[in-house]
């Protein structure tokens, strides 16, 4: 989260007066589930990234090696800064390879 | 001095008019040279936006005339003009005021210096429309500085001040001036007109010290706040407002000096010595008032009126000092809080502010006026000898008086 400042540090009306500082709005804290990519049953096959409504699936030029000798030259992770958790890459992905794992405050 | 004064007025007065109070607020909006217009018309308000229309169309007045299709467009025109930096003007009364209300929330709240005319009205059901200030009691709690004027060349001097106000760049806040639908916006009074040049030069433009909407430097206002926000948010204009009577008394001592006319946020007539005073606002109910407390003090009771001219931000200290010395006082709403402890409006508020400073004295509410129900000199008259009595009793009536009801 950006720091809550008073209302003397805001700008007037709640203006906003630089363009895109919605990136500081760090929605991820709203997130009760994860989502989890198991990197090894993954595809590639790019349907996450496609429905995600955030959007919070990263492409990364991540060369990959899976279990079964299959090498991949990309990795989808997620962005947790921003992923609100909805499930909609879970319920997607047609190898079920993303689980929603819930978030617990370690006791 | 004095004579210093009398000629720079003859140099800044160039005429005298027999005006309404509606003409004499569309001559202000075209003497403080708006730059947007956008209303709908509703009686008794129609006649402003009919002259200016008329101002505008014949080029008497150089501005943006939006005819518009309701009064929750013309308050949303006026908003997004404003917010793009033009000066802005509407007016409306009664229903109409009504349809505005949710865009009244978002014109504080964005900071927008509009101006807004009501004369007061009485609201439906049953259909009336006459004269009284239900209207504006129903929009005290929208975050705009709100006026109340008592004659013609109020109204017209009012809006002048009322730009200079809201354009301050410590105020940034929308103003309503107010007054009597009917007995003032339809009334013929002299008024003193100004030269448009020294009227101009007294509410500069100031376009380059607040932020609007410009392509060339992108800014977004209105977006979504939440809960982490909104109060934060919401607390400047709470306190713009608050701190607004600073610039209120700066702009009006100003206005003296240029134009020679001054008005006080609480008028006192008559109140050095009076043990029985009358708070009144608007023009009628101060007028009548006043002729009722000459009448009582040709027979030896000390009448005193106090009329309040600002409503919001309200002038708490000032009637605290206008009334400390009184032995009973009556507040008269033209307008009433069905289902309140008492259903004077503004009583409340006179109430609580002497209350506050720990003046305790005997005070009746009376509801007169209301749809413009005739409130005779002699009515009021009746108060002062009721106000006696209850000093008498030292105790304030339980109930609020509904005079001239049947």
């Amino acid at each position: 989260m950006s720091e809550l400042k008073s209302w003397t540090q805001i700008p007037m009306g709640g203006y906003i007066t630089e363009p895109k500082n919605s990136m500081n709005n760090k929605t991820g804290s709203w997130r009760t589930q994860r989502p989890v990519i198991d990197q090894d049953a993954c595809t590639r096959c790019r349907i996450c990234w496609l429905y995600c409504p955030e959007p919070a699936i990263l492409e990364l030029d991540k060369p990959y090696v899976a279990k079964n000798g299959r090498k991949y030259n990309m990795t989808f992770e997620i962005n947790y800064d921003y992923c609100k958790g909805c499930g909609i890459c879970a319920n997607e992905c047609p190898v079920k390879a993303i689980k929603m794992v819930p978030e617990v405050v370690q006791q | 001095m004095t004579q210093v004064l009398e000629k720079q007025r003859e140099r800044v007065v160039v005429g005298k008019k027999g005006l309404t109070t509606n003409y004499a607020i569309a001559q202000a909006v075209k003497d403080v040279d708006v730059d947007v217009i956008a209303a709908y018309p509703i009686t008794p308000q129609t006649t402003i936006i009919e002259k200016l229309a008329e101002y505008v169309a014949n080029g008497e007045l150089d501005a943006e005339f939006i005819p518009v299709e309701s009064e929750h467009s013309a308050l949303s025109a006026a908003v997004g003009a404003s917010a793009a930096g033009a000066r802005v003007f509407t007016a409306t009364s009664a229903q109409g005021l009504e349809l505005m209300h949710e865009i009244l929330h978002i014109a504080s709240g964005l900071r927008l210096p509009i101006v807004m005319a009501v004369p007061g009205r009485a609201l439906s059901a049953p259909i009336s429309i006459h004269g009284d200030y239900q209207d504006l009691m129903n929009v005290r709690d929208t975050g705009w500085i709100i006026y109340i004027a008592s004659t013609a060349q109020e109204a017209y001097d009012t809006i002048i001040e009322a730009f200079r106000v809201a354009e301050d760049p410590r105020v940034q806040l929308p103003v309503i001036v107010s007054y009597d639908g009917f007995l003032m916006s339809h009334t013929t009074e002299p008024v003193e007109i100004y030269d448009p040049k020294v009227v101009r030069e007294f509410t500069p433009r100031r376009r380059n010290t607040r932020p609007i909407l410009n392509p060339e430097n992108p800014i977004t206002m209105g977006a979504l706040a939440t809960p982490d926000w909104y109060y934060e948010i919401k607390y400047q204009a709470i306190n713009a407002l608050k701190s607004s009577r600073g610039v209120i008394d700066e702009v009006d001592s100003e206005f003296n000096e240029k134009f020679n006319r001054s008005y006080k946020p609480v008028e006192g007539f008559m109140i050095d010595d009076a043990d029985y005073v009358l708070v009144t606002y608007g023009g009628a109910a101060t007028w009548n008032a006043l002729e009722a407390a000459k009448e009582a003090r040709d027979r030896g009771l000390k009448a005193g009126v106090v009329r309040i001219r600002l409503f919001r931000p309200f002038p708490a200290n000032d009637l605290v000092k206008a009334l400390s010395n009184a032995k009973a006082i009556a507040v008269v709403d033209r307008a009433v809080a069905p289902g309140s402890p008492i259903e004077g409006p503004v009583f409340k508020d006179v109430y609580i502010a002497l209350h506050m400073a720990d003046v305790d004295k005997p005070m009746l509410s009376v509801i007169h006026g209301l749809s413009q129900r005739t409130m005779y000199i002699r009515d009021f008259y009746e108060l002062y000898y009721r106000l006696r009595d209850i000093a008498k009793i030292g105790k304030s009536p339980q109930e609020s008086l509904f005079m001239g009801l049947r």
